[in-house]
């Protein structure tokens, strides 16, 4: 009797203690979890502060309509409109390249190829994902816009058409993996049930496979954007850093993100309005970014709720 | 007779039609093919190009000197003590935090508003341009937190630009790993912690390096968050030692330390007007590619090892 007692006694001990270190380890491991919570709010509560005394000597309706972003002259603007010119057109024109000829690879893999082919590409292009932007930024500068300048001899060393090209080159195995991927999960049934009806694989991916596929290539596009719009050293390499408010995409210009990179190689004080503004150009950059991929995972969400 | 005349109208049409779609077909194969070898071509072209421009550096000399106003004999060694020491700090915030939070969102975390929040966050931190995290650090380690432009400073912000991929990786490995091997575990005795750690996660591990080696290849080559945060471009002297011989051994004067980062340092040479630079910035751009391709290759090779490899 007593010896159950007392087996049973440390039994409960141990699983006190037992219990106790099990408690302190789901509680670490959940605050770990909550850094994730803690970095989004750092971000908002980090860029709104920063930028309230900005705002305090900027109207917010200056900031967003005027269309001169001079914060280095002696009368200072600060129309964020140029910035945001900048950062459309060279998106722009990367998706011009990438729209195509990533959607062309993702068909071609995904219904085309061989098993192998598509065995050996699929890494590449995940590889490919991986380059630093840095390196593309090299590209860019001193090989894409040379090129371009045996064709179009005007053409400025500083300007939007060279990183905007090369920006769409980095994009392209993005939207070729994503996309590709979306139209991999189309259920083979429903490939057969049109090939039975004689369809060829072009009619198939074109009618059956593509618009089942849609929302997830769709996903793949807006993704590709928000990833251009926040891409930073191709433009701030090769785009040049004035401010221009221009949709010309053989004249230099800055984007957001550019500006921020100039103003933080320069000396930066902190507290000045030239340290406050790239908070506020934060802002918008933030806001443009996470639209877009709540949106872009919102649609690949309605996707995956279909098959 | 003037039926079978129609019939035979409407069969050649048909051929006709179907000989358009096979040509149709096999024209996009053909473009398919293009693009995808242009591409291939284009981007093997880009390479060689910087391999081939930066051949002349690729000596020694180059990682044992330090940048010069000389483009001749200046080098990459600040470069690259500067981004091995940022580097062992992000690994040793990121790979923890990232592990745990992972192991917590899978293993622990109840179906409800708290882990769907976290899940959203991480979702959407994952897609949150790099620059941004730069300004988070400018404002938050470098003046809140008053670290200053240091490497630990570059640590923590690459730590945070890489915590998504390794949360991401950590759950899909563990979410692999079928019930039974939990509840066989279960059955003698284990506590849940047990079961994570002695099983759970030592059967994810392989999933969880590979997203541990591609976070840490994404490190390398960020550039826009450590010039976010005011690291200098020009730095012709090296951080402490963080090995000494005195006790304990190691010391943490470093993490206080200024520094460059090797894309930094290409970024530096590249906006520069003399050619002789861009050699410089070339063969930096040769080192930090061949760095991370190796590290993505072997990633990627891993987790297709893994997947061939597990039958459960």
């Amino acid at each position: 009797m007593s010896k159950t007692k007392s087996t049973v006694s440390k039994a409960l001990a141990k699983n006190i203690r037992r219990n106790f270190v099990e408690r302190l380890i789901e509680w670490a491991l959940m605050l770990s979890g909550l850094i994730a919570i803690l970095i989004t709010f750092g971000i908002v509560f980090i860029l709104v502060t920063e930028s309230i005394p900005f705002f305090e000597v900027v109207s917010i309706k200056e900031f967003l309509t005027s269309t001169i972003w001079t914060p280095n002259f002696e009368i200072k603007n600060y129309g964020i409109l140029p910035l945001v010119a900048g950062t459309v057109t060279i998106t722009g024109i990367a998706l011009l390249v990438a729209i195509p000829l990533g959607t062309i690879t993702a068909v071609y893999l995904s219904e085309f190829a061989s098993h192998k082919l598509r065995e050996t590409v699929k890494p590449i292009l995940e590889l490919l994902v991986g380059v630093p932007t840095v390196v593309f930024g090299y590209f860019a500068l001193l090989l894409v816009t040379p090129l371009l300048q045996k064709i179009y001899p005007d053409l400025p060393t500083f300007n939007m058409l060279g990183p905007g090209i090369v920006m769409g080159i980095m994009i392209v195995p993005y939207i070729a993996s994503v996309a590709e991927d979306a139209m991999r999960a189309v259920p083979m049934a429903m490939r057969e049930g049109s090939y039975a009806m004689g369809a060829t694989r072009f009619q198939t991916a074109k009618t059956v496979v593509m618009p089942a596929a849609l929302s997830g290539i769709i996903a793949a596009y807006i993704l590709a954007i928000s990833r251009g719009i926040g891409e930073t050293m191709i433009v701030a390499i090769a785009a040049g850093q004035q401010p221009n408010f221009t949709f010309n995409p053989v004249e230099s210009a800055a984007t957001i993100t550019a500006y921020i990179v100039s103003v933080a190689l320069g000396d930066l004080e902190h507290g000045g309005i030239g340290y406050q503004s790239i908070f506020a150009a934060g802002i918008v950059l933030f806001i443009m970014t996470l639209s877009l991929n709540i949106l872009g995972q919102w649609t690949r969400k309605k996707f995956t709720e279909r098959y | 007779m003037a039926i079978g005349d129609q019939n035979i109208k409407d069969l050649n049409a048909i051929r006709k039609l179907i000989k358009q779609h096979k040509k149709n077909d096999s024209i996009f194969a053909g473009v398919g093919l293009f693009v995808i070898a242009t591409l291939a071509v284009a981007l093997l072209v880009l390479f060689l190009d910087l391999v081939i421009d930066g051949y002349p550096k690729m000596n020694l000399d180059f990682f044992s000197n330090f940048p010069s106003r000389k483009a001749e004999g200046a080098g990459i060694l600040s470069a690259w003590v500067g981004s091995s020491l940022v580097l062992i700090v992000t690994f040793f915030v990121a790979v923890p935090m990232g592990v745990a939070a992972g192991i917590y969102l899978e293993e622990y975390a109840k179906k409800g508003w708290f882990a769907d929040l976290i899940e959203i966050n991480v979702a959407n931190l994952a897609g949150v341009p790099s620059i941004i995290y730069g300004l988070l650090a400018l404002g938050l380690f470098v003046y809140e937190f008053g670290l200053g432009q240091s490497i630990l400073t570059a640590g923590l912000t690459l730590s945070l630009l890489m915590l998504p991929i390794v949360i991401v990786s950590t759950r899909e490995a563990i979410r692999a790993i079928p019930v039974h091997i939990r509840e066989a575990a279960y059955a003698v005795g284990a506590t849940k912690w047990q079961v994570t750690l002695h099983h759970v996660l030592q059967y994810a591990m392989g999933g969880v390096l590979t997203g541990i080696i591609i976070g840490m290849a994404r490190a390398i080559g960020e550039t826009a968050p450590v010039i976010t945060i005011g690291a200098l471009t020009f730095i012709a002297f090296l951080p402490p030692s963080p090995v000494t011989d005195v006790v304990p051994f190691i010391n943490f004067a470093w993490l206080d330390a200024g520094f460059t980062v090797l894309p930094i340092q290409m970024f530096n040479w590249i906006s520069r007007p003399e050619h002789a630079f861009h050699i410089n910035a070339a063969a930096t751009g040769a080192v930090i590619i061949i760095l991370t391709l190796l590290m993505n290759g072997i990633a990627i090779k891993l987790r297709y090892n893994i997947r061939k490899k597990i039958k459960w």
